[in-house]
């Protein structure tokens, strides 16, 4: 799996680490049942706190994406598949929204934030609630 | 929880100026803290004060709960503290070899396996006189140093100072690795903020003897934010912004608010002005920084 994380952006590590293993499982450069890499290790190759790594792995249990085995290691779920075909699915969708919207002349720019304000309005609206 | 080191209200003044004014500081057992700020800002104040080479002027401090102005037991302390600093403490007359061998005795958990390690990785030349050592080199024997005896603490005052960049993230690695195969708790003053954002897990950044942001890097990314605000026309009056907007500029009727805290009570306020549409960013340790730190 290639990571790759920007210390320096305002999107705390472990959700950017969060964010690449998920996407690595839909875009199956790893696979149901593939382990990853122990914390150390991933915290070594990376140069990142091992504190950060084991958040992720914790977070990563929580959403059902890996199971980890005590004192074996962290699997990819086979339950993720399912996410990922229903991924590749939305991909379709995404498509049509963004053609769509780049025949309105939007940037990309203009179509990330769009897409990030919807995100966080509802985000904030379920917060409340 | 239990704090490795604990300071209350620390201060010290020279003279009438004062170097550390007020520090509470909170370092958690096994975490890698980067402790940040300009020059100047009392980093490597503090720091002598965490090993007693200064005596505090006022307040308290504490390293394993051991107050470090307890001199009968200032030894336990030292055993368990490995400290690299910024004008190193090496004997320039001495090779590296008899550096390492001289060092050795005074610490009876001394670790023949991280000297071995840490000979190879940094490539240090035993036979050479410390003094004709590069700055880099310099800072590597002084980690060497402190690792090897076994430390439970390492306190290093700017340990990346003077490395080219792939030293750099050599000496990064190996932080992290101590932190994760011993649990070593790793406490490191810097002013680089990248490496700070790379490796630490807590941080605190000082401002003249202050600490003016303190807490886990993952929260403080978490809760501060760029907000900013697009308003209808001009309004009549200046806004008395709610808690938790650190900072505001404005130009015409655009407002851009550094916020802290307390965000859902101010986009409330913000949805109260006319016609106002807003956007959300998030914002890097740099923009904190600079918010926080005063210049001058």
């Amino acid at each position: 799996m290639i990571v790759r994380l920007n210390p320096s952006s305002g999107i705390p590590l472990y959700l950017q680490l969060i964010e690449q293993v998920k996407h690595a499982i839909e875009t199956e450069a790893i696979r149901a049942g593939d382990q990853l890499p122990s914390v150390r290790r991933m915290a070594e190759d990376l140069v990142i706190n091992p504190n950060t790594v084991a958040r992720v792995y914790r977070e990563l249990e929580r959403d059902g994406v890996i199971e980890v085995r005590h004192g074996a290691g962290a699997y990819v779920r086979d339950s993720v598949v399912s996410r990922t075909k229903l991924m590749r699915k939305a991909q379709g969708v995404v498509e049509a929204a963004v053609d769509r919207l780049e025949s309105l002349d939007l940037t990309e720019d203009e179509v990330r934030r769009l897409v990030e304000n919807e995100l966080a309005l509802r985000r904030s609206k379920s917060e409340k609630r | 929880m239990e704090w490795v080191i604990e300071t209350q209200d620390l201060r010290k003044t020279f003279g009438k100026q004062s170097a550390v004014d007020g520090l509470n500081l909170r370092v958690p057992r096994g975490s890698i803290y980067g402790f940040l700020g300009k020059n100047g800002a009392g980093k490597t104040t503090t720091i002598e004060l965490l090993l007693n080479i200064v005596r505090p002027s006022g307040g308290r401090a504490s390293v394993f709960g051991i107050p470090v102005t307890d001199l009968a037991r200032s030894t336990e302390i030292r055993q368990r503290v490995g400290f690299v600093s910024e004008d190193k403490g090496l004997y320039p007359y001495m090779t590296v070899g008899q550096m390492i061998r001289f060092t050795r005795p005074f610490f009876p958990g001394w670790r023949d396996d991280l000297e071995r390690r840490y000979l190879e990785l940094f490539n240090l030349p035993l036979k050479k006189k410390v003094g004709d050592l590069s700055k880099g080199m310099g800072s590597k024997l002084m980690l060497l140093l402190a690792v090897a005896r076994g430390a439970d603490l390492l306190i290093l005052d700017e340990p990346t100072d003077g490395l080219d960049p792939a030293a750099v993230e050599e000496v990064l690695r190996e932080l992290v690795s101590l932190a994760a195969l011993n649990g070593t708790t790793i406490f490191f003053s810097s002013h680089q903020l990248p490496e700070v954002e790379q490796i630490a897990e807590h941080v605190c950044i000082i401002d003249r003897g202050k600490a003016v942001v303190a807490g886990a890097l993952d929260e403080l990314k978490a809760q501060y934010q760029r907000i900013q605000v697009v308003v209808d026309r001009e309004l009549d009056e200046p806004v008395r912004w709610v808690d938790g907007v650190v900072k505001v500029r404005q130009e015409g009727r655009m407002f851009s608010l550094l916020v802290s805290r307390n965000v859902e009570a101010i986009l409330a306020q913000i949805r109260s002005l006319p016609g106002a549409s807003t956007e959300q960013f998030p914002v890097s340790l740099k923009e904190i920084f600079l918010e926080s730190v005063r210049t001058n």
